[in-house]
């Protein structure tokens, strides 16, 4: 199978700040491929790079096996991309808007009708709406129709999701995984960490760079810790208590529990559950359960960002 | 302190013409409590929210902020409550001392207690280094932790957070939470709406609107347990949507 996006020592500068940092990575065809990070953490720099609308400082990167600086003419007809802030014509209908983005590529929404089909049957009751007046689940959907109208070979969505409601949400990415089974290949950014999950493979970034790059699984068990989901009587005291705690490595409020990791590595995940909860109770808050968990990726994330700041120090 | 009432809604509604986005709601804040008010866009907790801030008149019904009436006493409430929201901003051009200078005199603080205050924060979120720096030079979640504390600056006695914590790393968006945690064990009582799902997971207890309704009321794991789901995401789609299928607008 071809790679669809081969990236090599990737940088990118706004004048002093460094936005992608000698980024290196690969997408193979037909991949669902996921960037995860937080708001400046370079992933909409790097797929406006990748999409031909911003020229890299130093590194190179090809997209469908077209170098997106040398060959951006033949590229872009190739290219569907969906930015992250709405860029539809707000005055303009559901239809108008999608007729005008097809006529732009030469085409036609009867001619392309079998691709767009399971996302225009649910735009298709607002059609005569301005654009500008649907909701915001409605308004990522008419973009990503509007993105995928001239059959694009790839699919760039920089933050689809961000801002737009549980249900709407989980309905996106039920549509990406439609036009994933079709062949497409599809690269998502996204602030959220459980979406990573929905990926076949992610890269995890921070500060421009990639802490990590792989399936979600194996993301999860790299986690080289014993995970503890404490369940406090009283969080924020207990909280505090760990962390003065002389073992505790890190200590972290995730809802309703805290996820603790001990600094020991020696000792079997019992002696670990123990000494914390007679500790817990020696200070007058006993704990209501300390499970061993399975990591999830934002306990990853978050071991591979506190790994990044020790490094820093 | 506990067992005190701060916020009281009993058959709270507001209509616009026809349309009523606040339908009859009825709910107790706890001092002290950390209280997740959630919907989806469209489902009236803006609406609701601007009645207890006192920027909106209900319909009917009644309500108490900080023991205020919110139909007679709105500018008492006002001076009882904090205010912060992601599109809330700091003066960019303005350091970061100065963005606390500039809200400790809107807020009415003698000078005394601004710069005693100014030291207290700044050391507590470790600014002490930066003080001086543009605010359009510090990163988001710095930007967050200020706009926290100033909005604590005049020591309400409750707080508005709207959809306080989007876009930053979760080590990040965690060290915000210790913040209002901090808070409520201060006795701040602290009210968050937010269409972000997991961050109500760690709210002491939430409310979640349907269509101008409270559909459903509980501390996370109640809420978890009634619905039979694993997250508070879940819970959220079995609600706002029964019967899965096409999207609505």
């Amino acid at each position: 199978m071809t790679d669809a996006v081969v990236v090599q020592g990737l940088t990118k500068r706004f004048g002093e700040t460094v936005a992608v940092r000698d980024v290196s990575l690969t997408v193979r065809s037909g991949e669902l491929f996921g960037f995860i990070g937080a708001d400046g953490s370079g992933k909409t720099t790097l797929f406006r790079v990748l999409a031909t609308l911003l020229l890299p400082d130093a590194g190179s990167a090809q997209v469908l096996g077209h170098d997106v600086v040398k060959e951006l003419w033949a590229l872009r007809p190739r290219l569907g991309y969906m930015p992250g802030k709405f860029s539809l014509y707000p005055d303009l209908s559901v239809e108008e808007n999608l007729r005008f983005f097809a006529s732009v590529f030469g085409t036609s929404i009867e001619r392309e009708y079998a691709q767009i089909e399971p996302i225009y049957v649910q735009l298709e009751p607002f059609k005569a709406r301005r654009a500008g007046a649907l909701s915001g689940g409605m308004k990522q959907k008419l973009a990503l129709c509007c993105a995928l109208v001239h059959r694009p070979g790839i699919l760039f969505l920089d933050e689809p999701t961000t801002g737009v409601d549980a249900v709407s949400r989980r309905e996106f990415w039920e549509l990406l995984a439609r036009f994933k089974a079709g062949g497409l290949t599809i690269i998502v950014s996204t602030p959220y960490m459980d979406e990573a999950t929905r990926c076949d493979r992610v890269a995890l970034m921070q500060h421009g760079r990639i802490l990590a790059i792989d399936t979600p699984d194996a993301i999860t068990r790299s986690f080289d810790r014993p995970l503890l989901a404490v369940r406090p009587g009283e969080r924020y005291r207990t909280l505090l208590a760990i962390r003065e705690y002389p073992h505790t490595h890190t200590i972290y409020p995730f809802g309703e529990v805290l996820h603790y990791t001990d600094r020991r590595t020696d000792l079997p995940v019992q002696s670990l559950q123990h000494q914390l909860t007679d500790y817990l109770a020696s200070r007058g808050l006993p704990a209501l359960s300390a499970a061993a968990i399975p990591a999830t990726i934002e306990d990853s994330f978050m071991a591979y960002l506190g790994a990044e700041e020790t490094n820093a120090a | 302190m506990s067992g005190d009432v701060a916020i009281r809604a009993q058959e709270l509604t507001r209509t616009f013409g026809s349309f009523t986005a606040v339908d009859h709601i009825t709910l107790d804040v706890q001092v002290g409590e950390i209280f997740g008010f959630l919907g989806a866009n469209g489902a009236g907790k803006t609406t609701a929210m601007r009645m207890f801030i006192g920027l909106l008149a209900p319909s009917s019904g009644m309500a108490t902020v900080a023991g205020y009436d919110v139909y007679t006493q709105s500018e008492a409430i006002k001076r009882s409550i904090g205010y912060m929201s992601q599109r809330f901003s700091l003066y960019e051009d303005l350091t970061i001392r100065e963005n606390i200078r500039l809200y400790g005199g809107i807020y009415g603080l003698p000078d005394r207690d601004i710069r005693a205050r100014s030291e207290q924060i700044l050391a507590r979120l470790g600014m002490e280094q930066s003080a001086d720096l543009q605010v359009r030079a510090i990163p988001l979640g710095w930007r967050q932790k200020l706009s926290f504390s100033v909005a604590l600056l005049h020591r309400p006695r409750i707080i508005f957070l709207d959809e306080p914590t989007g876009g930053v790393d979760p080590i990040t968006r965690r060290q915000f939470w210790e913040l209002i945690y901090q808070a409520a064990a201060d006795g701040t009582t602290v009210l968050v709406t937010t269409h972000y799902m997991d961050e109500a997971e760690y709210c002491d207890r939430i409310s979640i609107m349907v269509a101008g309704r409270i559909g459903a009321m509980g501390t996370p794991a109640e809420l978890k347990r009634q619905f039979d789901a694993d997250s508070m995401d879940e819970v959220f789609v079995r609600l706002a949507r029964p019967t899965t299928g096409a999207g609505a607008a």
